[in-house]
């Protein structure tokens, strides 16, 4: 397959990129933010991605998806991301449906319909502590009665304090399990967290939850590699939001350098500037070949593709981090100012980098995936 | 089974049958890589095989037409025949000028004849090229170029000097940008193509940093050239040798600018040893290389979407400047590693144990990659002008 778009997929983007543009720019995100919105996104908004089918867009058509693939979902990632648009598509839509879908059984059945036609919001429990460390999950499951009993704290859980459902990684005897706790479980409380870009992230306390044996997405101690899939999934998906934050923060800056003038001349003329927007444009470029082909290797399902992942986050982290400071930088006092939309996208940018697993994590798995 | 398939079936036996077993070995050598040409003087036998099975397949120059000298591969089966190459770890048959720059330029803008006359020895690897372009004065600049061509009649007489001719000394022709119109500085130079034999043509090896002399200075006093003996128009040559940088870049794009494509981290954890919990046994050291790893990995991807964006024309046109860049500045950052991972053995100039200096000498040659062939600042000139659209630039 080659690396670019195909007829179909420019076809998505080509509605998708109007549809994000005029429905959540980033004035969008503003509206929310300055209204102290407390649920994290738009619902009206999230009916219409459903009416155009995005939610639903990895489920498979067997459970009333569309049976895309990380390619096409990185379609609607990067306009997300160029956006700013608050969207709970990456953890619902990407990250949940590849843990579901990989799994199987009971809990597919009941969530991925519900994913797909716009009713169930999930929310990924992964992480612990301010790292993502997802190879020392402390939260356990015990068994207790005719189920299980979860005990732990999970953060940076977004869309934990309004998700109709949450997949819990926890530890059993022999591994992994991941677990579907209903929003109404007893003993689950989500304490929403506003994060520098505005969205909410919850710090969610597992006391004693009491959850049937059939809560288990896919079977018990088996639940690493469903784990690894949402991960793959996740980090994919949120690379691909990065390339559109960068992208986003290039443009801007790129129009920037066309209108400011100062020493009676546009400031794009100077060539201080022009090498570092040029080596920028390569950076982001190679970003942006790097996430698709990722997309590309867990579509085909090659062994190849979690060696990319992770390549493809910490070469998204590090680009689209190139993109935001110089944004600012070049935009110089204006950068600085709430008013201007810049400092919005270095925001969102820190916040995806940050969200499984940081651009050290990532190059740290490069290393050891490589023997070293 | 889909035709392609069909065709990768055919290839693989192809190669299984008549790639020697010495031509799967790495190139360690200078003399491992067959450049061709009058002189040429083959290694062993398997060499010579190798280029005469893949001269009689077409496969020196597998998606050049048939009529001069290539197999007539799509873009596909082209992309197909590398890997299965790659695959089997198969040296390159025939490495030239006249191959990688020549070749193009004349499939671009040379007539029938030419095509027939010029191109089939390049693809037997008969004329080993070279190529006259920079000159002491014009580097960057290459436009302002001085080397003369007086017009005679019906033939030159060229005078001047180019510096950077690569292997000019052991090159059997020339193909040289030589200006014919002092009045006119873009539609002034005409793109010519002579006999190194030829009267008054001498070369001068320049000495580098690393020690070795792949570069010349060439010099031209009274060259007579006939007027049948140049590319595209009289004083357009400038055309041909714009279009030639851009195929350079892009071909430098395809494959060499990253360098070698794989991780740098896991072989040194070989020579380093790792620790207990089996990292590479320094841990700024391993930082360093397994970021320098995401770069390549990451490069390598672009590498694949730029070669079918480009052959499908696709990418922008100036988007190999971009390739080129990005690929060259990788590549001296590898041989710094290198050479960090290598610590005082690397610093060896001459020693058996260092195949006489190679990591040090390597290193040294990567610090021109991102001068020859368009500095890595004139890149990102054209970066500016041409892609990022950016005033005055």
């Amino acid at each position: 397959m080659p690396l670019y778009h195909n007829d179909d997929q420019a076809m998505l983007k080509d509605s998708v990129a109007p549809f994000v543009a005029e429905q959540a720019p980033v004035s969008h995100l503003r509206q929310l933010r300055d209204s102290a919105d407390a649920t994290g996104f738009s619902r009206d908004l999230w009916a219409q991605f459903t009416e155009m089918g995005l939610p639903g867009m990895l489920v498979p058509e067997a459970h009333g998806g569309l049976g895309m693939g990380h390619m096409e979902a990185g379609i609607v990632l990067e306009e997300i991301g160029r956006n700013l648009t608050p969207s709970p598509f990456l953890s619902t839509g990407v990250g949940a449906v590849a843990a579901l879908a990989h799994a199987g059984g009971t809990q597919a059945g009941r969530w991925l319909p519900a994913i797909a036609s716009g009713e169930a919001i999930v929310a990924l429990a992964i992480d612990e502590g301010p790292k993502h460390r997802p190879d020392r999950i402390a939260t356990t499951a015990t068994r207790a009665g005719n189920g299980f009993r979860l005990d732990g704290k999970k953060s940076f859980v977004l869309h934990g304090h309004v998700a109709d459902m949450s997949i819990v990684a926890a530890k059993t005897d022999g591994g992994i399990t991941l677990f579907a706790v209903p929003k109404d479980a007893k003993g689950v409380t989500a304490d929403p967290r506003r994060l520098v870009d505005s969205s909410l992230a919850s710090h969610v306390t597992l006391d004693g939850v009491e959850v049937d044996a059939d809560a288990v997405i896919g079977e018990v101690d088996a639940g690493g590699e469903i784990l690894d899939a949402l991960l793959a999934a996740t980090r994919t998906g949120a690379a691909a939001e990065m390339v559109g934050v960068g992208q986003g923060a290039m443009d801007m800056t790129v129009n920037y350098l066309k209108e400011r003038k100062q020493f009676g001349k546009l400031i794009g003329e100077f060539q201080g500037l022009q090498h570092r927007a040029a080596h920028l444009y390569g950076e982001m470029e190679v970003a942006r070949a790097t996430v698709m082909k990722a997309q590309q290797l867990l579509d085909e399902g090659s062994e190849g593709a979690k060696l990319m992942v992770s390549v493809a986050k910490a070469k998204a982290g590090r680009a689209a981090n190139l993109a935001v400071r110089e944004g600012v930088q070049m935009h110089g006092g204006i950068g600085m100012t709430d008013e201007y939309d810049i400092g919005l996208y270095m925001k969102r940018d820190r916040a995806l980098a940050e969200y499984m697993g940081d651009v050290h994590y990532h190059i740290d798995q490069v290393a050891r995936m490589n023997g070293y | 089974m889909s035709e392609l398939d069909a065709f990768r079936t055919e290839v693989r036996e192809w190669l299984e049958a008549n790639c020697p077993a010495e031509m799967r070995e790495p190139i360690r050598d200078e003399d491992d890589i067959c450049w061709g040409g009058r002189n040429f003087k083959f290694k062993n036998d398997a060499q010579k095989l190798w280029l005469d099975a893949c001269v009689a397949k077409g496969y020196t120059v597998p998606d050049w037409p048939k009529p001069y000298g290539g197999a007539g591969l799509t873009p596909e089966q082209t992309k197909i025949f590398k890997q299965e190459m790659k695959r089997i770890h198969a040296r390159s048959p025939l490495d030239s000028f006249g191959i990688w720059m020549l070749g193009p330029a004349l499939l671009k803008f040379g007539t029938e004849e030419q095509k027939v006359h010029y191109l089939n020895p390049i693809a037997r690897g008969e004329i080993r090229w070279c190529q006259g372009y920079s000159e002491p004065g014009s580097g960057s600049d290459l436009v302002s170029l001085q080397t003369f061509g007086e017009d005679k009649g019906d033939h030159w007489v060229v005078n001047g000097s180019k510096i950077w001719t690569s292997y000019a000394d052991k090159a059997d022709w020339i193909f040289c940008l030589v200006r014919t119109d002092k009045a006119n500085k873009y539609q002034g130079i005409t793109f010519m193509l002579f006999d190194m034999e030829s009267k008054g043509v001498t070369t001068k090896p320049i000495l580098l940093i690393s020690g070795n002399s792949p570069f010349c200075e060439t010099f031209f006093d009274d060259v007579e050239v006939p007027k049948t003996q140049f590319i595209g128009e009289i004083n357009r040559g400038w055309d041909v040798a714009k279009y030639l940088l851009g195929h350079e870049r892009e071909m430098i794009s395809g494959g060499g600018a990253g360098g070698d494509m794989v991780s740098i981290g896991g072989a040194f954890a070989k020579a380093f040893g790792k620790n207990a919990a089996g990292e590479l046994d320094d841990p700024i050291l391993r930082a360093e290389m397994a970021a320098f790893d995401v770069d390549v990995f990451a490069y390598r991807a672009m590498g694949e979407r730029f070669m079918d964006m480009w052959k499908t024309g696709r990418a922008h046109p100036a988007s190999s400047n971009m390739m080129k860049y990005v690929g060259t500045e990788l590549n001296k950052r590898r041989h710094e590693l290198v050479m960090s991972g290598g610590g005082s053995e690397a610093l060896e100039w001459d020693s058996e144990e260092t195949k006489g200096g190679a990591r040090a000498r390597g290193w040294l040659r990567t610090k021109a990659n991102s001068i020859e062939g368009g500095t890595s600042e004139v890149m990102l000139n054209v970066i500016a002008k041409r892609i990022l659209d950016l005033p005055g630039a």
